[in-house]
């Protein structure tokens, strides 16, 4: 009886992967067994991605392909890694307190952060279709039931269930797209598209390119860019705060990695038909964005349009498709992952018990109050629009220089035009904060972990602005 | 001694930090100390710098300071770096110098504030953002500098935040200046693309070898550049924020608004020389946008009654020359008149605003007149002032405007010198008419108001202010051509083989087989010719003197002649409400987006996304069935979006 | 580029109209005798005593939710029996990690509570 091959197995490659699952499982039986403190699952939550962190640097020599060239270590995921322990570790810390003031109990949201981590990480490392789809499901089913842990609000049900009902759907585009684009070429092996697409061994173009236009339907559901954005608003609003901030960055980002293995990695070649519809994608994204970011009231809903807009900016990396736009991918990811913790993490700090202060006119006044917050949530602001010297400007130009160098220009022209019109909305909250009185009272409890984050945020954001040539290089190399 | 570049920036920065987060603590005299002491000490260092470039061999007056690799990406590289040359010498002499001592005159001015620290902190931020403006050694320390000097004048601006106005005046300046930047931040971006560098020595190094003269890169990035110019400086199209930006207290008027950040454009311009003089077609949209201001503005300046405003149209009109003398390609000629435009217009504000401190915060000149003998040092000081800014020998402005008029005709171009000489004219009339209306005449100040003095901390300025624009001239005496201070000192900066170029470029078009157009007119130089010089010196002596006789004949003699001339003027009512430009701004771009934005809002957000979050929310608790359906609606209706988007991919992707 | 979806399309069209006609044709040709007893939904003859549209405890469907996820789980183990010579040590591993896991879920339904009727 002849055996069947098993696969190249690699379990050091996947390392990441299994430390932080068995830290999830872990998280999971010991909570069953805390009540009321949680500072024991938190611990181990933080422990378990301070670990995976470390064991994406297990592989030298990258990059390294394993299980049959459907999983990949290389630079591209050694960061993006990184970027994801980061901001589970500081969507975790954020939740601490926040999860205290409004009584969220449940355990299970920490190994849930954790399992949608792993998630992340498959997505970011995979170099098969299908093992792309589970790697968004896995971060899809835990961010639906992250976005309505909050039972009791039904704000919360109501994001939980339009980003469910909408992701199912938007997650039968991109299955659709995946099984046509292998019924163009017989594979789902990304690394074997893309030989077979230079050596122009298609079966057949339109079902691949019919593929391709399900494909960017079903990544640009995940990363909220128009016009399948129309749930981060709702969603973003409606859910708890810190998984708002959790979402907005790692999810998006994994969904961004993908995205770019997918379109800038395995199909340069035929660029030319999925170009234009990435452009008109981002500059859609840029355009709705900014313009519905201009009214909204409430900040997170404000945030949740800037998001949109970013993401028009950062879909310019991807369709730059060179080595600097993946490194320039990486760095705004990182960059905005600092911005937003810190932007929502003021936001928490100034929300309470009865009332989360989350209109913008309940900031008014605030920098007569606490400069300090007032301050840091300006610098957030005004790195979200691009101002130099901060993280948001040199991540902006990186980008730009990526898409000028490949003759982009008109894309360029429209995306810087558009960080003009950011800053308006951005400047709208500065103006609350500094030039209006102070409405009502502001009763702000320093909860010592948000204002970690929100320290560590600054430090990143500052840092990556004025000194990010460290960082640049390593995304190099 | 430059190796301490770096701590001329840095001071003013301390300064700042100190006074943001302590200044609450410290009390308000230390919070002054703190302010003009670090600003004293810039300048210091500034001073010692000036000494030992002095001492330098002037091919070698050029120090370049990095302090690291800011962002470093491919090949693309930039420097966090200083660079001292006699360009960037003179301006952070005007920067320090000028800002001490307005520094020191805000300490009595904004003595009453409350909030009298934050004040400090944004004006000390500034001298931090304007040092990096014009210190740095590339395009994006330029633009570091250019968003934050834009920054703090918008908080400044707004620092009356309790006035609507004020908040509007700022939102307005940092909106119309992001207009600007924009432009600016393409230009550094294709100055990126086309020389894979963005320092300026090889930048401009490269300039000539790489570009073809008059051919589109260049003229694109220099007109982009000219657009970023056109939003800091306040020119056509985008100076109607200049003078609503006077909305801010009167010391951020004369350091922001007049003396250092609304000069960064012709700094910008006279950096980039080299590139604007591969650039003809560039040179001549400046000249003509740079006149075009000078009178535009002037007009307007004649017909306001506010004082401040009339002096914010007159740096707008001022500013319109220095590009004038850029657009001619007389370089020197712009920074001269900058400098002294500096000093008397530093002078003037601080003055303004010494009548507005006298009077309580009145405004508006139909309320004055007569306080030259309630505050005699504030008369004196600004008549000296307005002397020099009309143009009467021997004072500085005698000089400089000279000097421009004098370029504009022996470039050839008689329309620009006519724009000229009839600014100078309108300058004459509108500035007298504002000295008449306030010190002279019968006194229409409320009798409920004493006018008084300001205290010494205030007058001290205005005395050394008023000094320089009288003698400031003597940088650059015309005629004897080795007496010229400044154009000698600016020589390296400024030095462009004309020549060279236009056989290199006429190589290049060769190369791809193309013929050169006829360039040989760019390479006359104009002869130097004294006795035109001195008659025109004697016109612009007329002009300016018939301006003054004007203003006399108009305010003084005859005080109801002015009412009964415009009396159901059309065109006067025109000129006063500022040409409309601010209304057609708002018809054209400000009304579109916003409604742009509320349709999305209204119609797509707040009846369709969030009235499904609100709605269900409020609405589950009495009308749970209906929110159920009007739920499923709305998620039945993004998903509809999805499916046109898709079929919008669809389409363009095979079709 | 087309082309060879043509015969795909004429299906296509066939097999609509195939349906419509037969709807319509029902509508058409079929006998329209209405009578209250023929209106009412019906099942296996019996009268409906109450309406199906009523609320049931939360648990029922806990449990089937349950009892799907461990089902088809447990489905998994038909194929590695059958093919379990063939998979060698490598399938007896990744079954046994497989088992684990699903023990990991199973205690955390069972202390949970989930199990629990009351």
């Amino acid at each position: 009886m002849e055996h069947i091959p098993s696969p190249t197995v690699d379990l050091v490659s996947l390392a990441p992967v299994l430390v932080l699952s068995v830290f999830a499982m872990m998280v999971l039986l010991v909570d069953l067994y805390v009540k009321r403190d949680k500072t024991l699952v938190i611990f181990i939550s933080l422990v378990g991605l301070l670990m995976t962190a470390i064991s994406a640097f297990a592989k030298f020599d990258l990059p390294v392909h394993s299980f049959n060239d459907s999983y990949v270590v290389d630079e591209l995921s050694v960061f993006f890694i990184m970027i994801f322990t980061l901001s589970s570790a500081l969507a975790i810390l954020l939740s601490i307190d926040y999860n205290k003031r409004e009584g969220i109990r449940m355990g299970e949201y920490y190994s849930l952060i954790l399992l949608c981590t792993v998630g992340m990480i498959l997505l970011a490392s995979s170099t098969d279709m299908i093992m792309i789809f589970l790697g968004i499901e896995i971060v899809s089913i835990c961010l639906y039931v992250l976005a309505g842990i909050r039972r009791s609000d039904p704000k919360s049900n109501e994001a939980a269930l339009k980003y469910f009902l909408l992701g199912a759907f938007a997650t039968g585009f991109l299955l659709y797209g995946m099984t046509l684009v292998y019924g163009a070429t017989g594979t789902t092996k990304l690394g074997l598209i893309a030989e077979l697409i230079r050596e122009e061994q298609i079966a057949s173009k339109p079902l691949m390119l019919m593929g391709i236009v399900l494909l960017i339907i079903g990544f640009g559901f995940k990363v909220a860019s128009v016009p399948f954005h129309m749930w981060a608003p709702d969603v973003y609003h409606g859910a708890p705060t810190p998984v708002t901030a959790f979402m907005a960055v790692g999810p998006k980002a994994a969904a961004f990695a993908a995205f770019f293995r997918v379109f800038a990695e395995a199909m340069p070649v035929l660029s030319p038909s999925w170009e234009s519809l990435l452009c008109i994608v981002a500059v859609l994204s840029m355009f709705i964005g900014n313009v519905g970011a201009i009214m909204q009231t409430n900040i997170k809903r404000l945030l949740a349009y800037s998001s949109v807009s970013h993401v028009g900016y950062i879909l310019i990396a991807v369709i730059a498709k060179n080595s600097l736009g993946s490194s320039s991918l990486v760095f705004y990811m990182l960059a905005y992952a600092f911005m937003i913790f810190g932007a929502f993490g003021i936001v928490i700090l100034i929300g309470r018990k009865e009332n989360e202060m989350l209109e913008i006119a309940d900031y008014s006044g605030l920098a007569y109050k606490h400069p300090l917050m007032a301050i840091s949530m300006s610098v957030f602001l005004l790195s979200l629009g691009g101002m130099p010297p901060l993280a948001g400007f040199v991540a902006k130009f990186y980008i730009f220089s990526a898409a000028i160098k490949e003759g982009f220009v008109t894309l360029v022209v429209l995306a810087v035009l558009n960080s003009v019109i950011s800053f308006y909305y951005y400047l709208k909250v500065i103006v609350y904060m500094y030039m209006k009185e102070p409405e009502g009272e502001f009763q702000i409890s320093l909860a010592p972990m948000t204002v970690f984050v929100v320290v560590i945020a600054m430090v990143g954001t500052a840092g990556l602005g004025i000194f990010p040539d460290p960082i640049l290089y390593f995304t190099q190399h | 001694m430059f190796h301490l570049a770096f701590l001329v920036p840095l001071f003013p920065l301390i300064g700042s930090i100190v006074n943001g987060f302590f200044g609450l603590r410290i009390g308000k005299k230390a919070v002054g100390w703190v302010a003009c002491g670090t600003v004293a000490f810039s300048f210091l260092v500034t001073l010692l710098m000036l000494g030992q470039l002095l001492f330098t061999p002037a091919e070698e007056r050029l120090f370049e300071q990095t302090l690291f690799t800011w962002m470093a990406a491919g090949d693309f590289n930039a420097a966090f770096g200083f660079q001292i040359d006699p360009l960037s010498m003179v301006m952070m002499m005007v920067v320090t110098g000028v800002g001490f001592l307005i520094h020191v005159y805000s300490i009595g001015y904004m003595h009453d504030e409350y909030s009298y620290y934050r004040f400090f902190a944004y004006l000390n931020l500034f001298m931090f953002s304007m040092l990096l403006l014009v210190m740095g050694n590339n395009f994006l320390m330029m633009f570091i500098g250019w968003e934050g000097v834009g920054l703090c004048s918008y908080f400044l601006i707004g620092y009356y935040f309790e006035k609507k106005s004020a908040c509007d005046a700022g939102t307005k300046a940092f909106v119309m200046n992001r207009v600007g930047d924009f432009a600016f931040l393409l230009a550094i971006m294709y100055i990126f693309y086309l020389f894979g560098t963005i320092d300026y020595t090889e930048v401009f190094h490269a300039a000539p070898e790489k570009l073809i003269l008059g051919a589109e890169p260049v003229t694109i990035i220099t007109l982009l550049l000219f657009v970023g110019a056109t939003g800091k400086s306040a020119q056509i199209p985008l100076y109607t924020w200049l003078p609503d930006a006077m909305e801010g207290p009167t010391p951020v008027s004369a350091l922001i608004h007049a003396a250092t950040m609304v000069t960064a454009g012709v700094y910008m311009v006279v950096r980039c020389s080299v590139l604007f003089n591969m650039a003809p077609f560039s040179m001549s949209v400046v000249a003509f946008i740079g006149g075009g201001t000078a009178i535009f503005a002037a007009t307007i300046g004649m017909t306001q009654f506010d004082i401040k405003r009339v002096l914010a149209y007159s740096t707008v009109s001022q500013i319109g020359y220095m590009f004038l003398a850029c657009g001619v390609g007389a370089y020197t000629a712009a920074i001269f008149h900058l400098v002294t435009h500096a000093f008397f217009k530093a002078c003037l504000f601080l003055g303004s605003g010494s009548v507005i401190h006298g009077l309580h915060g009145e405004q508006d000149m139909r309320k004055m007149g007569d306080l030259k003998k309630h505050q005699p040092v504030t008369y004196i000081t600004f008549l000296i002032s307005t002397l020099a800014i009309a143009g009467i020998f021997p004072l500085s402005g005698f000089f400089s405007k000279d000097e421009i008029l004098y370029h504009a005709l022996m470039d050839g171009n008689t329309i620009l010198w006519g724009m000229g000489v009839t600014g100078a004219l309108l300058t004459a009339f509108y500035m007298f008419r504002l000295v008449f209306m306030t010190f002279w005449g019968e006194s229409r100040v409320d009798p409920h108001v004493h006018p008084h003095e300001s205290p010494k901390v205030m007058t001290l300025p205005l005395v050394i202010l008023a000094g320089l624009a009288a003698f400031g001239g003597l940088l650059g005496i015309p005629l004897v051509h080795g007496w010229h201070a400044l154009h000698n000192w600016l020589e390296p900066v400024l030095h462009f083989d004309m020549a060279s170029t236009l056989e290199h470029s006429k190589h290049l078009l060769h190369e791809v087989g193309r013929h050169a157009p006829h360039w040989e007119a760019l390479l006359i130089e104009p002869e130097e010719n004294i006795w035109i010089e001195i008659s025109l010196m004697l016109l612009s002596l007329t002009v300016a003197l018939t301006g003054i006789a004007g203003a006399y004949f108009c305010y003084v003699k005859k005080p109801g002649l002015p009412d009964e001339l415009i009396k159901g003027q059309w065109g006067y009512d025109l000129v006063k409400n500022k040409y409309e430009v601010d209304e057609f701004y708002d018809a054209t771009f400000v009304e579109p987006t916003i409604q742009g934005s509320l349709l999305l809002w209204k119609k797509g957000d707040a009846q369709g996304i969030d009235g499904a979050v609100n709605g269900v929310a409020q609405i589950l608790g009495w009308c749970g069935q209906q929110a159920r359906v009007v739920q499923s609606g709305f998620v039945r209706n993004y998903a509809l979006f999805m499916v046109l988007g898709f079929i919008m991919l669809l389409f363009i992707m095979f079709f | 580029m087309l082309e060879q979806y043509i015969g795909a399309g004429i299906m296509l069209l066939v097999a609509t109209a195939i349906a419509c006609g037969m709807v319509l044709l029902t509508s058409i040709l079929g006998p329209k005798h209405q009578f209250p007893d023929k209106m009412e939904p019906f099942e296996c003859g019996e009268s409906q005593l109450v309406s199906p549209r009523q609320r049931f405890s939360v648990k029922f469907y806990l449990v089937a939710v349950l009892f799907v996820l461990f089902d088809i789980e447990a489905v998994f183990f038909f194929p590695w029996a059958i093919l379990f010579q063939r998979l060698g040590v490598f399938g007896l591993v990744e079954m046994f990690l497989f088992i684990l896991i699903l023990g990991v879920g199973l205690a955390y339904v069972w202390i949970r509570g989930g199990l629990d009727w009351e």
